[in-house]
């Protein structure tokens, strides 16, 4: 197994520095995903990884060994494309045969070796057929098959489902996972889909403009984001100003813009600040006994039903916007112009610098 | 780590070579003979740098007249293909009729003979002793307009070049998408006022870029002028008998020419990309146009239409093979039918038939190769050297085939630079390499657009599989390049045996192609060779497109 290892990547593209200095490890097995936004450098430095992009700074290694001034067929890589890139004019059989016999391997052991990983995939029924033949899926099964029976040190993948039909997707993200645990190789994944990143990975980088603003676990980004730009990129958010103030017995509190206050202990030993707070939309919580919570009164601008939960869009006093979102139920009867109390789940909010770029409730 | 690094200049040094090889092949073979001209048009031993080959010419109508002679028929034809060859393309498109199939595989037929071949028919139909001719004026004493001259050239040039037009026509009507039309006549524009207003504007960058392939046809093409002009002399024809005359001929003079017919196509080039840009848009249909049924006289009327333009375009072919199994005895047709011509073509001209698979076969390999290397570099290896040899290979596509044969005439004869080094004039080689010159625009083209269609990504892929970039190439990016090269390979080994222009200059007797024979048979009156040659010549045609359409896998020839 292969440990992954970036110092200081540096990457320029005529002229432009598209990825600054990027630092990353990647542990032996794990499956890690560099999600962000189109052109915030995921694939670019994807392609570094793999060799087709040139490095103009930093060390890239495997296992301690530098690899930057290998030559891509040299870096014993498999990699799986956007657009599957099966090569039209061979069987699928020839296709996941094609690296082994640049290993230059005993005929029988190619044969036996694409034979294995087509049943991985569950392909073996489709071994001589051509491509055009095959649905999407189906190649980029293939693709895959091919990039792991070159028994490679680690397995690149470059949005791999993202040409794939939505149900498919889902379907594809759980086999790639399977897959993955089983070979037990070193992967690494590039998605802009947040939701495909939380379902794979183990590890996850959000990156914008070629620096990473996180790198943790999908439930650590999801609850204890980093800063501004990934609270409201993984999952949605709702963003308030506040103004953080201590009370006469130095306890703190953030005081929203519509007034209503919540006690928040955990940032004691900061001084009084403005802030910024993330609340998603599942941690407003709607109280009908108004008698022994403190809440605060909205009005109901907008209401989606989405099934399992209903999506509502209300307006504060303070005549801003937020989202809330509520499990559904066959009883419930809220229209537009309704008045409700909501109260927060104070447990699961983020609170932020003035600037967004530090999480506050992570400072110790 | 040290080791990877020498082999990866190693390969570098691979394309690097490929490219460096190219480029010097096309500075000795296009540059050098191109070049070599420029200074012979402007400098004499005698005088030093002059431009009196240039004011000679513009001063004597007797000369300038021919450029006034060639813009005139070129223009003439052009736009009566242009009539024939949109009106015939919406009948296809627009209308449901039998035999369209059959229909469009005879028009392809008749744009890829050698014009001269359909105006050595066309005198035999309607010259002054043609079977049209003489039927009309036996039966109804009704006396022919004169088919020599202008006329005759524009009668040619018409019916041989508005295929092309069709083709064009034809294919840009595929992207028009049906709804456009019913938009149009929900906005109640319909029939004759809907093609002015809606189909004709989107066709547009099309009929332009058609317009261009035609004029530039026409306006380089020797033979037809030469055989049924009489005493109209196009611009062409003056440089070749300037060239060829019997006085010894005025290289310099005709240099000049040649120049002055380099930059009118240059620019002529120049004015249509200009013009073609300010019409570009895309379009993409998602339900092609549907044809429609049509019922009573607009139903006879659109059969009437478009069997009796492909009759007639077809024609001249068929009155030759008819006459091949004539006897005959010098230019007169005697009764009775036979072999003979055949039996004395394959004696007397037995090389030629040879020659004609021989030369464009050497020619189409170098082709194929070139194209490969020239198209890989071009679009995946884009520097300095590549962007040059890019330009380079697209000059042959706009220099008149008459001043490519003289060129190398001149450039070759006493070898570079009088050097003795490649003195290849009479020689198989000269014909091989001229052919590959001209036609590798075509080929490059065609294979830039398959290599387009392989994204960067399948190459990777090979490459992350341990595969070296050469191996890649080889085992990948060829492979999958080949059908399209292959076609656009077929399609120019087509033009290539039909070729006159360049042949009939640089042609010994014992590299004489078929089409070279045929023009020399016509011109001593051997009219039986010629039918049988221009016959044989057909079935090489017919035989190559079934073979295009075989491995293409399509019936249809995008240009």
């Amino acid at each position: 197994m292969t440990l992954i290892k970036i110092e200081h990547a540096k990457k320029v593209f005529d002229n432009t520095v598209v990825i600054p200095d990027l630092n990353i490890t990647i542990k032996e097995g794990a499956l890690f995903t560099l999600l962000g936004p189109s052109g915030c450098g995921k694939t670019t430095l994807l392609r570094m990884i793999a060799g087709f992009n040139s490095i103009e700074g930093g060390d890239f290694s495997f296992n301690e060994k530098r690899i930057n001034d290998q030559e891509p067929s040299r870096r014993n890589i498999g990699m799986v494309f956007q657009n599957y890139a099966i090569f039209p004019h061979l069987t699928v059989r020839e296709n996941v045969e094609f690296g082994l016999k640049q290993r230059k391997l005993d005929k029988k052991i190619i044969r036996e070796r694409a034979e294995k990983y087509l049943k991985l995939i569950q392909m073996e029924k489709f071994m001589d057929r051509k491509p055009e033949q095959l649905s999407g899926g189906q190649q980029q099964r293939v693709a895959l098959a091919r990039a792991l029976a070159i028994n490679p040190d680690v397995l690149l993948m470059d949005e791999p489902l993202s040409n794939l039909d939505a149900k498919l997707r889902i379907d594809m993200r759980k086999a790639i996972r399977e897959i993955q645990r089983e070979v037990g190789i070193t992967t690494v994944y590039v998605t802009h889909d947040q939701e495909e990143a939380m379902a794979i990975s183990d590890q996850i980088a959000v990156m914008k403009d070629g620096i990473v603003q996180q790198v943790g676990s999908p439930k650590s980004l999801y609850h204890r984001p980093s800063n501004e730009f990934v609270a409201s990129f993984i999952g949605r958010t709702n963003m308030l100003n506040a103004e953080l103030k201590h009370n006469e017995e130095g306890i703190a509190e953030l005081h929203l813009q519509n007034d209503f206050t919540i006690p928040y202990p955990k940032l004691n030993h900061l001084d009084d600040q403005q802030v910024r707070i993330s609340i998603r939309p599942e941690d407003f919580i709607r109280i009908e006994d108004t008698t022994s919570v403190d809440t605060f009164k909205v009005r109901i601008e907008d209401s989606v039903y989405l099934g399992l939960n209903t999506e509502y869009v209300v307006s504060l006093t303070d005549k801003h916007h937020i989202q809330v979102t509520e499990e559904s139920s066959f009883d419930e009867d809220l229209n537009v112009g309704d008045r409700v109390h909501l109260t927060i789940n104070t447990n699961k909010i983020n609170v932020y610098c003035a600037d967004g770029l530090t999480n506050l409730s992570e400072v110790k | 780590m040290k080791n990877t690094k020498k082999v990866n200049r190693f390969r570098l040094d691979i394309w690097g070579i490929a490219g460096l090889v190219i480029l010097i092949t096309y500075l000795l073979f296009l540059v050098y003979p191109v070049g070599n001209i420029l200074k012979q048009s402007f400098y004499t031993s005698e005088l030093g740098f002059s431009i009196e080959n240039f004011s000679k010419f513009f001063s004597m109508s007797y000369y300038s007249d021919t450029l006034f002679n060639s813009f005139k028929v070129s223009i003439t034809a052009t736009f009566f293909a242009l009539i024939i060859g949109i009106l015939l393309a919406y009948l296809f498109a627009m209308f449901d009729f039998k035999g369209k199939k059959f229909l469009r595989i005879l028009i392809i037929i008749a744009s890829m003979s050698a014009p001269f071949i359909g105006a050595y028919s066309w005198i035999l139909l309607l010259g002054r002793s043609g079977v049209i001719t003489s039927f009309l004026s036996r039966i109804f004493g009704f006396q022919m307009p004169d088919i020599y001259g202008f006329s005759g050239i524009v009668l040619v040039f018409t019916l041989q070049l508005f295929p092309l037009i069709f083709l064009y026509i034809n294919g840009a009507f595929k992207s028009i998408d049906q709804s456009i039309l019913e938009a149009a006549e929900g906005m109640g524009v319909t029939g004759i006022s809907r093609f002015f207003k809606v189909v004709l504007p989107l066709l547009m960058p099309t009929v332009l870029a058609g317009a261009l392939l035609v004029f530039m046809r026409a306006f380089s093409d020797f033979g037809t002028p030469m055989l049924i002009g009489e005493g109209y002399r196009t611009f062409p024809v003056l440089i070749y008998t300037e060239f060829i005359s019997e006085v010894g001929g005025d290289a310099a003079f005709a240099s000049a020419l040649a120049v002055i017919a380099i930059v009118i196509a240059l620019s002529i080039f120049m004015l249509q990309q200009v013009v073609s840009l300010r019409f570009a848009f895309s379009m993409n249909a998602l339900h092609p146009v549907r044809t429609k049924k049509v019922t009573g006289i607009k139903k006879v009327l659109v059969y009437v239409a478009s069997y009796g333009i492909v009759f007639t375009a077809v024609l001249p072919q068929l009155y030759l093979v008819y006459t091949s199994f004539q006897n005959t005895s010098g230019m007169v047709f005697q009764s009775g039918y036979s072999l003979d011509s055949y039996l004395e073509a394959f004696s007397r001209m037995g090389n030629s038939i040879f020659n004609t698979v021989r030369i464009p076969f050497f020619a189409i390999i170098l082709v194929i190769l070139f194209a490969v290397f020239i198209s890989y570099l071009a679009v995946r290896r884009r520097n300095a050297v590549t962007s040059t040899i890019d330009s380079l290979s697209m000059i042959p596509y706009i220099v008149p085939g008459t001043v490519l044969g003289i060129a190398y005439l001149t450039s070759y004869n006493t070898g570079i630079g009088g050097s003795g080094i490649l003195s290849i004039t009479g020689t198989t080689m000269i014909l091989v390499i001229s052919f590959a010159v001209r036609r590798l625009p075509y080929t490059i083209r065609s294979s830039v657009a398959s290599l387009h269609q392989i994204s960067p990504s399948i190459e990777e892929a090979a490459q992350s599989l341990g595969s070296s970039k050469l191996n890649t190439f080889f085992r990948i990016t060829v492979p999958m390049m080949m059908p399209g090269i292959i076609a656009g390979a077929i399609l120019s080994w087509i033009t290539m045996i039909s070729e006159l222009s360049t042949s009939i200059l640089l042609y010994t007797v014992n590299t004489r192609t078929v089409t070279v024979a045929i023009y020399t048979e016509v011109i001593r009156g051997n009219y039986g060779i010629a039918a049988a040659l221009s016959t044989i010549l057909m079935i090489f045609t017919v035989l190559s497109l079934l073979l295009f359409m075989k491995v293409s896998g399509k019936d249809e020839i995008s240009l």
